[in-house]
């Protein structure tokens, strides 16, 4: 992330009102505080995490194809947080549970990034005390994101897939 | 013992399930709304996963929600603490049918006792003394008065799925009776589902005097004490302390070992309160049994240096209790007052964020809390935002030392009932233990 993309972070920052921010993948960590110093890191950790919530216009860190370059996936991060402004929509998960992609594990994933999604389309399962619960989509679309990885835990509100919206 | 526990809670007492877990080496689960994602049980379990929205009939009280939770965690038992799902028996035996510890008493228990006509029934036939009235529930409004023409009035038209002081009506006068019986069953079933009453002597004056027990899989049972309670808004606790000026060593043995026998007599596990109202003659009567950890365990906890939820832990995990009675002390005179977000006078909640915030600390002090400056108090859940409870040799002193703690404590910029409480801690006959569950009302609000 260079400096010209930082300071546009800390624009939409300002502009949504979001006073802490944490953004962690491998090789790379910040943390922006509002009345604390900006903090960078290099961090080997590769689990991605994110505290902003879904409705944020900044998407998730967690994608799931793994970064080329830092810098690259660095890069893709602002200009993300500029489309999701314009028509990026965050599905969220409207349950606690286990996240898969297709319906069953021997079976091709209900969505694709890429594809070109309705709405009422199942995109998921998320299942919760053995019961499958299909996700639906609530827009018409192209899958621009999945978020969790297959059999992930998710919570309520975690980001599932982000679309962007197309008619 | 457990390697890792879901607290189904929020605010202070999730926080204190938290630091019992962490003092036994047990890895802690958090849930919480999207309301409580600062929240400090959020960030100091192990692990924290949002489970739904600010309303708690779609977090803290969804069960598959808090199931799967547990699920996708490998919590091994839950923990409710108080309220939400604490005396929900469905819960419970979701929680055994999904081979996940529930931390309290089994299913059946928790039922029973939440009936509260049943629970009468069953506390009497194993010889504890109950308030004179319906044995059961009242079938209709002819049994109700030839019940009234044995007992007298006044009487107290009670829910049978009530508790906790809601669900209840006085009758004066005969007149009354008719129209009281029918709003009071309406009521009833739209509060609780169930139009169930069953009718009690109504006591004027009585002191709410609960005793605190404990009891394992092994069928080792013992009593803590009791704790006072009568210090009530509208059948809220305010303040709660131990030893009650009003028990005697003599009384305090009976009314205790008839709480031991009852927890024996239905086979109790785990922690449970059992609640009585003492009259003004002196004598007991049986009110109603919690069969959770209580907000005012920590009453007791000062007394007797007994960590009750940790106890609670043990006896989940099938563990004998570690003490006998032999081994239970009570030394000096503890009081516990709840701080609530609330305007001192007219009780509207004062929910908001917390600018300034300073802690009573010192000798014989503790604070259960779970506010800090900085933090929100949501508007969605109650009130409760901390508990001062003091320790002292005797009660002047413990009076004194919780007076300093309220009047140096710091919330700001919300209300909160503190100056409320001072004006308790600070009345004559509160000093001379002279008081009753009228206290409130006659002496603070002055309705007589």
């Amino acid at each position: 992330m260079d400096l010209k993309e930082i300071n546009r972070l800390i624009d939409r920052l300002v502009e949504k009102g979001i006073t802490e921010f944490e953004l962690e993948r491998e090789g790379f960590r910040i943390r922006i505080c509002k009345d604390a110093p900006v903090v960078i890191s290099g961090n080997p950790s590769p689990t991605a995490v994110a505290e902003v919530p879904a409705e944020q216009a900044l998407p998730a860190a967690e994608e799931n194809s793994p970064a080329a370059t830092t810098g690259e996936a660095a890069a893709m991060e602002p200009e993300a947080a500029v489309a999701k402004s314009n028509n990026l929509h965050v599905i969220p998960s409207p349950m606690v549970g286990t996240f898969y992609r297709a319906p069953s594990p021997s079976a091709k994933p209900y969505v694709e990034i890429g594809d070109r999604v309705k709405k009422g389309q199942v995109c998921c399962i998320v299942e919760a005390m053995k019961l499958m619960n299909e996700i639906v989509i609530d827009v018409n679309g192209v899958v621009a994101e999945v978020h969790p990885d297959n059999s992930q835990p998710v919570e309520f509100g975690e980001p599932l897939f982000s679309i962007e919206i197309a008619h | 013992m457990f390697k890792k526990i879901l607290i189904a809670n929020r605010g202070e007492i999730a926080l204190r399930i938290i630091w019992a877990c962490r003092e036994m080496g047990i890895q802690t689960v958090a849930v919480f709304s999207q309301a409580d994602s600062e929240s400090l049980h959020v960030k100091f379990a192990d692990q924290a996963i949002c489970i739904g929205p600010p309303s708690p009939s779609e977090s803290y009280l969804n069960i598959p929600a808090v199931i799967s939770a547990a699920e996708i965690s490998g919590a091994e038992a839950i923990h409710p603490g108080y309220g939400f799902l604490a005396e929900n028996p469905y819960f419970a035996e979701v929680c055994e049918s999904c081979n996940i510890e529930f931390i309290g008493p089994p299913p059946e228990i928790i039922g029973l006792m939440g009936n509260k006509s049943a629970a009468k029934e069953v506390m009497a036939r194993a010889g504890v003394p109950t308030v004179p009235g319906s044995s059961g529930v009242v079938k209709d409004e002819k049994e109700a008065e030839g019940i009234i023409e044995e007992i007298g009035l006044p009487v107290m038209l009670k829910a049978s799925a009530g508790g906790g002081g809601r669900g209840m009506r006085v009758v004066n006068k005969r007149e009354e009776f008719a129209g009281a019986f029918r709003t009071a069953a309406a009521e009833a079933d739209a509060a609780f589902g169930v139009p169930d009453l069953y009718i009690e002597r109504y006591l004027s004056k009585p002191r709410h005097i609960e005793i605190q027990i404990m009891a394992d899989q092994h069928g080792n049972v013992v009593h803590l004490g009791e704790r006072e309670c009568s210090i009530q808004r509208r059948h809220q606790k305010l303040l709660e302390e131990s030893p009650s000026t009003a028990v005697s060593p003599e009384m305090r043995a009976e009314i205790a070992s008839i709480a031991v026998k009852a927890a024996e007599a239905i086979g109790y596990t785990n922690a449970g309160t059992v609640e009585f109202l003492l009259d003004e003659d002196g004598k007991f009567f049986f009110m109603e049994m919690n069969t959770r950890i209580q907000v005012e365990h920590a009453v007791t906890e000062m007394i007797t240096g007994i960590d009750l939820v940790k106890t609670q832990i043990m006896v989940a995990a099938g563990q004998e209790l570690p003490f006998g009675q032999k081994d239970i002390m009570f030394l000096g005179h503890a009081i516990e007052c709840r701080v609530n977000a609330e305007d001192p006078e007219t009780f509207l909640p004062s929910p908001g964020k917390i600018t300034g915030y300073n802690v009573p600390k010192g000798p014989g002090v503790r604070v259960d809390t779970a506010i800090y400056e900085g933090g929100w108090i949501p508007p969605n859940y109650d009130s409760l935002i901390a508990k001062v409870i003091v320790r002292g040799q005797d009660r002047s002193e413990a009076i004194a030392r919780m007076d300093r703690c309220l009047e140096l404590m710091v919330v700001e910029e919300i209300k909160t009932t503190i100056p409320l409480l001072l004006k308790v801690l600070r009345n004559n006959k509160f000093h001379e233990g002279n008081y009753s569950t009228r206290f409130l009302d006659e002496e603070i609000f002055g309705k007589r």
